[in-house]
C-alpha cells in the first residue's frame, strides 16, 4: 500500500443533449423572459478596438450533414492580445461568445474583433486565434479547436507546428471570403476532419 | 500578464492534462448519434497556453433573484411548478481539492412528466405552464451552489427501440479557465434506469459514473417542504510550478 494522493479526478462529462439551448441560450430556445438576455450574445461592445470581422460556418458530421443543434462558445483576447481582466485589456472586449447553429440551415455566425497574438509559455508567440468549444447531442465530451486566419503569419505558431500531417493544418484556418469576412467549417469526422485539441 | 487565479494563489501553471479514460468514450454504437459525430483521428495533445488558462468571468450582478429557483422562475402568477420539490446543492472544486469560488453554474431539465419546453420535444407528457426548466447561479467564496427545483421525470427517446433516459439534470460549469469548461448530468440515487441508459454507459469506468449519481441528503431536506440531493463537481486543476521558470511577466 502507498499513501493516497490529495488530488481528485475531474467529474466526467456527459453530452449536452438536444436541449442545451434551454439551459444556455433560453431566449434562442423560445423561452424569453427567464433572463434579461442570453449569456454571451456578443464578445465585443461598441467601441472595441481593432478590425471587426464575421466568421460564418457549419458543424458537419461524418455523413456530410450540417448539425442543426450544435452550440458553440468562443474565447479570445482583444486586438492587442490581452484577455479580459488582464492589465491594459480593452474594456469593450469580453472575449466570450455563445452561439448556435441555425435550426434550419445549420449555419453559425460569429461577429467579433480579430484577436492579437498571444505569448506562449515556452517563449515565442501564438499566431492570432480564437478558441472554440463545441457541444451537441452525440458529442459526449465538448470538442475544443481553434480558428486561425489565412491572412495572418501562422508559420511560427507552436500549436500548428505540432501537426504532423501538414494538410490537416488547413482545417484550423479560416478562409477569407471578403474584407472582414471569413468561412470556417468544423468537420467532426470523415474527409478533412478538423483537428481537435486535448489542451 | 496578470495572474488569473483569484484565490490569492500565486501558482498559475498549466492545466492538469485531462484523463480522457475517466470521461465517456466519444464513439459508442449504443448511443447512435455519437457514431457520425465523434472524431475518428486522435486529438492533438498539448500543454495549455494562456488561451486555455484564462476564461470569462461573470459577476453576481448577472443574476436575478429567482434565477436559481426553477419552481418559480417561469411562473406567470406566482404559482409553483408541479412536481416533487427538491434542493440540488453541492460544491465546485478543482483537482487540487480547492473550492472554485464565483463561477457560473447553469442547469436545465425536463419537467416532472419528463417533457422539455423545447420545440423539438413532442413527448406525450404535457408542458407545465409554470415550469421553464432552466436556472443559473454563481458559487460562493467556498465554491457552494444551490438550486430549488422539481425532480425531472424519466422519458423515452429515439435511440434503440425502447430507450429511456433516467431522471437527470444537465449542468454546465465554467471554472476560471476556458480549458476547465464542463457540461455533465446529475442522476438520482436509486434510479433503475441509470444502468439501462446508453448515454450514462458511454462512461466505461464505473466509479466515474457513480460520481454522477447524487445521494439523497436528508440533512439538507426541509421538513414539510423539499428533499435534498447533493452533487459536487470537480473541474480540472492547475499544476503547481514551483521549480519551473515562469514566462516573463506571467
Amino acid at each position: 500500500m502507498v499513501q493516497s494522493l490529495d488530488t481528485m479526478i475531474e467529474t466526467p462529462s456527459q453530452t449536452a443533449g438536444p436541449y442545451v439551448h434551454i439551459g444556455c441560450i433560453p431566449s434562442f430556445a423560445g423561452l424569453p423572459g427567464v433572463y434579461p438576455e442570453d449569456l454571451g450574445l456578443s464578445p465585443i461592445a461598441p467601441g472595441a478596438k481593432g478590425q471587426v470581422i464575421t466568421i460564418t460556418g457549419a458543424v458537419i458530421d461524418g455523413t456530410g450533414w450540417a448539425l442543426r443543434d450544435a452550440m458553440m462558445e468562443s474565447w479570445q483576447p482583444d486586438a492587442a492580445g490581452r484577455f479580459a481582466g488582464q492589465d491594459g485589456a480593452d474594456p469593450a472586449v469580453s472575449g466570450f461568445c455563445r452561439f448556435a447553429a441555425d435550426k434550419d440551415s445549420g449555419l453559425f455566425t460569429l461577429t467579433t474583433v480579430k484577436p492579437g497574438p498571444v505569448p506562449h509559455r515556452s517563449g515565442g508567440v501564438q499566431a492570432p486565434h480564437i478558441s472554440l468549444w463545441i457541444v451537441a447531442r452525440g458529442i459526449n465530451i465538448g470538442l475544443s479547436t481553434r480558428i486561425y486566419f489565412e491572412d495572418e503569419d501562422n508559420s511560427a505558431d507552436p500549436l500548428l507546428s505540432r501537426i504532423e500531417q501538414r494538410p490537416r493544418v488547413d482545417t484550423l484556418i479560416a478562409k477569407k471570403t471578403a474584407e472582414g469576412q471569413y468561412r470556417f467549417d468544423i468537420r467532426l469526422q470523415g474527409d478533412n476532419e478538423t483537428v481537435f485539441l486535448d489542451i | 500578464m496578470k495572474d488569473m487565479t483569484d484565490n490569492g494563489e500565486t501558482d498559475a501553471g498549466p492545466l492538469i492534462p485531462r484523463q480522457r479514460h475517466m470521461h465517456p468514450v466519444p464513439y459508442d454504437p449504443e448511443y447512435k448519434t455519437s457514431v457520425p459525430r465523434s472524431p475518428k483521428w486522435p486529438l492533438l495533445s498539448m500543454e495549455s497556453t494562456p488561451s486555455e488558462e484564462t476564461g470569462p468571468r461573470f459577476g453576481h450582478s448577472l443574476l436575478g433573484p429567482l434565477d436559481n429557483n426553477l419552481i418559480l422562475n417561469f411562473s406567470k402568477d406566482g404559482s409553483p411548478a408541479i412536481g416533487e420539490r427538491i434542493l440540488m446543492h453541492g460544491r465546485v472544486l478543482d483537482e487540487n481539492a480547492r473550492p472554485v469560488p464565483h463561477t457560473l453554474v447553469e442547469i436545465w431539465q425536463a419537467n416532472a412528466g419528463g417533457r422539455y419546453r423545447h420545440v423539438k420535444d413532442n413527448y406525450l407528457a404535457p408542458l407545465d405552464p409554470n415550469f421553464g426548466g432552466c436556472g443559473r447561479t454563481i458559487t460562493d467564496a467556498e465554491g457552494r451552489y444551490q438550486f430549488l427545483t422539481i425532480r425531472p421525470g424519466a422519458y423515452p427517446w429515439p435511440n434503440r427501440a425502447n430507450d429511456w433516459r433516467p431522471m437527470h439534470i444537465h449542468i454546465s460549469v465554467f471554472g476560471h479557465s476556458f480549458g476547465q469548461r464542463l457540461i455533465t448530468q446529475m442522476y438520482f440515487e436509486g434510479d433503475p434506469l441509470i444502468d439501462r441508459c446508453p448515454i450514462a454507459a458511454t462512461i466505461k469506468e464505473r466509479s466515474q459514473l457513480d460520481r454522477l449519481v447524487a445521494p439523497l441528503d436528508m440533512a439538507r431536506a426541509r421538513p414539510l417542504d423539499f428533499l435534498a440531493y447533493k452533487f459536487d463537481i470537480v473541474l480540472r486543476g492547475r499544476r503547481q510550478t514551483m521549480f519551473e521558470n515562469r514566462l516573463e511577466g506571467m
